[in-house]
């Protein structure tokens, strides 16, 4: 594995230590419900300070069950993982085609003015 | 940080979303013109936004037990300028709130303001402001990916705070709250994103030199780079 490769597995498994540290120490264990979303407790935490409070609109279209909700997250991650993957796919693609271009044209320029010609460096 | 739809009262609705408007309209042009003087640059627009859009949507656990998400806004702030990422910002979160009910359409507004404009903002500033200082590329991206993040939820506590002031503590015993909700368990999943965004930025540093250039991102003093640049530039 090259130095580069290495350093971006490296990244890669920070990333993923940061997520299952949390869950392998059981750090959810003290609420009721553990690993909940923050967005939820924040709507406990209003209705704790106001009581009172109404949610005044309701979401005009709500996924019917928790399966649903799942697709469309991961629907919404595979689109933007998609573009990316495709960003750099494309990149690659393009340079190694100018790698293999201008190799070409070097071995062309070779054949027609000899050994002496300074080699474009890359 | 999604305020959930209707949990704002209609005055701060209404404020927030006349405060992030001028940002999205001006955003919306700066976008355009981007696009039509650079058209080799819709592709990294396009990567950015679905970067947003991949971020977003990964829940992640933290210390604190409870699970939130990144908002991936850092990276395009950095690649593009902040004004573009609050058109892309809020089109990950429209998409949220008409989709998924994560989010809503009368707290739009407040969301927008929040990760589409002061997270960008503040990503954009922390990055801008340690390149002045000769710090190293990816260790400026890490922080103002970082900052954009943490922000974020910043901003949030601070809007569920105004809106909601606790009725012993008032406005700052309310911040603690939210804070403590949001801030804190969005500290490790900053550092996540942080990391993330330095691990694209390393592949586009690879892939896209030229593009970076031109966005000044990377600066071209290294002769090596320029006849990167050139090759790059001859076969686009």
């Amino acid at each position: 594995m090259s130095r580069n490769a290495k350093i971006n597995t490296l990244l890669l498994a920070l990333v993923a230590a940061l997520a299952v540290i949390p869950l392998v120490f059981g750090l959810g264990d003290h609420k009721e419900e553990p690993f909940a979303g923050a967005d939820a407790e924040a709507e406990t935490a209003i209705t704790e300070i106001d009581p009172d409070y109404e949610p005044w609109f309701s979401p005009l279209y709500e996924p019917p069950s928790g399966e649903i909700e799942s697709a469309l997250f991961a629907l919404q991650a595979a689109l933007g993982a998609g573009v990316i993957a495709y960003y750099f796919g494309l990149r690659r693609g393009r340079r190694q085609g100018e790698t293999r271009a201008l190799e070409r044209l070097r071995a062309e320029g070779d054949l027609g003015d000899g050994a002496g010609s300074p080699r474009p460096r890359i | 940080m999604h305020i959930a739809e209707g949990f704002l009262p209609p005055v701060h609705a209404v404020a927030w979303g006349v405060a992030s408007a001028p940002f999205v309209v001006h955003g919306a042009r700066s976008l355009i013109r981007e696009v039509r003087e650079h058209p080799e640059s819709t592709l990294l627009l396009g990567a950015s936004g679905a970067f947003t859009f991949v971020l977003s949507a990964l829940k992640l656990p933290s210390v604190t037990g409870s699970c939130s998400h990144p908002t991936g806004t850092g990276l395009g702030a950095i690649l593009f300028r902040p004004p573009v990422m609050a058109v892309l910002g809020t089109i990950t979160l429209l998409f949220q709130a008409l989709l998924l009910a994560h989010g809503g359409l009368t707290t739009l507004g407040a969301n927008v303001f929040s990760m589409a404009v002061v997270g960008p903002w503040a990503g954009y500033g922390v990055y801008r402001l340690l390149r002045r200082y000769g710090v190293p590329l990816m260790v400026a991206v890490f922080f103002g990916a970082f900052a954009a993040d943490l922000s974020t939820y910043c901003v949030t506590s601070v809007q569920l705070a105004l809106a909601f002031p606790d009725p012993a503590g008032g406005f700052l015993g309310a911040l603690g709250k939210f804070g403590s909700i949001f801030a804190v368990t969005q500290i490790p999943l900053a550092v996540s994103e942080g990391l993330l965004t330095v691990l694209v930025m390393r592949m586009l540093v690879q892939s896209s030199r030229g593009e970076l250039t031109r966005l000044g991102v990377l600066v071209t003093s290294v002769a090596g780079r320029k006849t990167a640049d050139s090759a790059e530039a001859v076969t686009r």
